[in-house]
């Protein structure tokens, strides 16, 4: 017991690098102060990463339609802020627990199924629920997007300005609270557990490890921080639009976190930061040509780097025990 | 009311045989090798493709260019499995997934930096236009031979597979690889000819598709949804289920786009996400 307890206390200190890592993140405000929009963009979808990294990287549940959480918060927060209620801190707590309250319904269903099943359910959940939003225009506005959003300014004080100085520092600062709450889960017997259904799906219930209900517990806490995510994108930009829910975005999201690395926490963040700035980077281009250079980056990370950007570097940097 | 009924079910019908040529040969390859070759509807843009380039450019009559195409989406598909897919048959399926979805977005920037984002247009020859009457009732000549075609290529498939030594092969590779190796059976061989063919039909779909549902660049894209749910509802490797499966399909889709057209496409991913959830191996799946 001794050393089951001294492995997770070594899992869960802080490393050095982990630390630089988190003060880097604030060099934006001062360095590139015109780019803080980008910097807050990139923090949102770093932090949809991050949720389907839970349940892609750690429990091995592959999913094309993450994107019906995060649209699902766009949505709550959107309609919340469009109905008078602004205040972005509370709104962003009922966005991301309408979005778990979906994921735990939900969930009943996608931990009955594996392999290409379970693929085609996902997919098939996520354009469900991007076909009724469509339909249902008098609530989402359907295909124009939702007008007039108005978020009110945070802790009535820092208002969401063109520069985006507070929507970064927001974004952030949700991104890094989840981010934490995530390492800890992931450093404890649970997140374990969640790996050991990762390898053997058959072996964990088989030493009596609840392994649906773990699956069912994981599954909902990535829904929350992907509703989250999506009202964080709903407040810093005053819009929301049905792309929130495409199929497109859940691709991106995957994408996203294989180039960086499934199951390593980081990954989803690396990668966020690689193909965020690469696509700021190539906006001027049409953005069909911009998903050659994607399709050839997924071809090459599959063929040459199976576990992503950071496992690459692992491969060069073995870690030390 | 009864008119419109037959209407439906035959445009229906046509419809879901068109999407039967376009999936059969990803559920024979996904039965054979599991391997999740999402990029299938690249090759019916190659096939669509090559039949538009042909017939505009180089003013070939439109039946003389579906061989063509059918073999130019056969060659494709023989180079990409030789050269990227049989690296990944061990593979996981995430992995196959990405490596496929990277073909997709590939080949649709291609198509759009050669054609553009517009429609591409095509003449059918004129015995393949209008409408002929029967029994009250007015049936498109282009979707009878449509249905024909696709009707004549199921006959040919079905009696290769049951009754020919290659079939025969194809059938054992599929419900269990190993044994078959073991019995001297060259899987590998068999499945690049079947890989192939079914890129070939693909290819053949494709040109077909550009008088029904038109053909742009996002063609790879936009029908993957369809022809997955024909593959996962049918069911892995099994050819009669993609027929029942294309047909439910097809006839559902053109009966919600006639009778429910505020519902969009919500009927039919609620057809798949039920039928998937009754049955997760397909209606007709073995496993």
């Amino acid at each position: 017991m001794a050393n089951a307890s001294r492995y997770f206390e070594k899992q869960i200190r802080l490393r050095p690098l982990e630390i630089a890592f988190w003060l880097a993140t604030l060099l934006p405000f001062v360095v590139a102060p015109a780019y803080l929009q980008l910097a807050s963009q990139i923090a949102i979808t770093a932090l949809f990463a991050l949720s389907l990294d839970l349940i892609l990287g750690y429990a091995g549940i592959v999913s094309l339609g993450h994107a019906a959480y995060f649209g699902v918060g766009a949505y709550t927060a959107g309609l919340l802020a469009k109905h008078g209620w602004g205040e972005p801190l509370s709104s962003l707590l009922v966005a991301g627990a309408l979005a778990g309250i979906l994921g735990y319904l939900t969930s009943h269903i996608i931990v009955r199924f594996r392999h290409l099943a379970l693929i085609m359910l996902t997919l098939g959940l996520g354009l469900l629920l991007y076909e009724a939003a469509n339909s249902a225009s008098w609530l989402t506005g359907g295909a124009d997007g939702l007008q007039g959003v108005r978020i009110r300014p945070l802790f009535e004080m820092l208002k969401f300005d063109l520069y985006g100085r507070t929507a970064y520092a927001y974004s952030l600062a949700v991104l890094c609270a989840c981010f934490f709450v995530s390492r800890r889960i992931i450093h404890s017997p649970f997140g374990l557990a969640l790996r050991g259904i990762r390898e053997n799906a058959l072996r964990m219930p088989a030493i009596g490890a609840p392994s649906r209900a773990h699956l069912r517990k994981v599954y909902t806490i990535a829904a929350i921080i992907a509703g989250a995510a999506g009202a964080l994108l709903a407040q810093t930009t005053e819009t929301v639009s049905l792309e929130v829910l495409s199929f497109g975005r859940s691709a991106d999201v995957l994408v996203i976190l294989i180039l960086g690395g499934a199951g390593r926490l980081y990954g989803g963040l690396l990668g966020a930061i690689v193909y965020m700035v690469a696509r700021d980077q190539f906006a001027g281009i049409n953005p069909q040509y911009w998903y050659f250079w994607i399709g050839l980056l997924l071809v090459a990370v599959v063929m040459l780097l199976p576990n992503g950007i950071l496992g690459g570097l692992a491969k060069f940097f073995p870690p030390k025990d | 009311m009864f008119a419109s009924l037959a209407g439906v079910l035959f445009d229906g019908f046509a419809y879901g045989m068109l999407l039967f040529l376009l999936s059969v040969g990803l559920s024979v390859t996904l039965g054979m090798m599991n391997f999740v070759n999402l990029a299938h509807c690249s090759f019916a843009m190659i096939g669509g493709y090559v039949a538009v380039t042909l017939a505009n450019s180089f003013g070939w009559p439109f039946l003389a260019t579906l061989p063509v195409a059918f073999l130019a989406a056969a060659a494709a598909s023989a180079v990409l499995e030789r050269t990227l897919y049989r690296r990944l048959y061990q593979a996981s399926e995430l992995d196959q997934c990405l490596l496929t979805i990277g073909i997709v977005f590939i080949s649709v920037a291609v198509a759009a930096y050669f054609y553009g984002t517009v429609q591409q247009p095509i003449n059918t020859p004129s015995y393949l236009r209008g409408s002929v009457r029967l029994m009250g009732m007015s049936f498109a000549v282009y979707r009878l031979f449509l249905i024909v075609t696709a009707l004549v290529i199921t006959a040919v498939l079905v009696y290769s597979l049951e009754y020919t030594r290659f079939g025969a092969q194809v059938r054992a590779a599929v419900d269990n690889q190993r044994m078959a190796r073991g019995l001297g059976i060259d899987v590998d061989r068999a499945f690049a000819v079947t890989f192939a063919l079914g890129g070939g039909l693909a290819g053949l779909g494709g040109a077909l598709a550009i008088e029904i549902i038109g053909l742009d660049h996002a063609f790879a894209l936009t029908y993957l949804v369809y022809v997955l749910i024909v593959v996962a509802v049918g069911g892995l490797g099994s050819i009669g289920g993609s027929f029942a499966a294309a047909a439910v399909l097809g006839i559902s889709d053109m009966a919600g786009k006639y009778y429910f057209p505020w519902l969009g496409a919500f009927l039919i991913y609620l057809v798949m996400v039920g039928i998937l959830m009754w049955r997760p191996a397909g209606l007709f799946g073995k496993r």
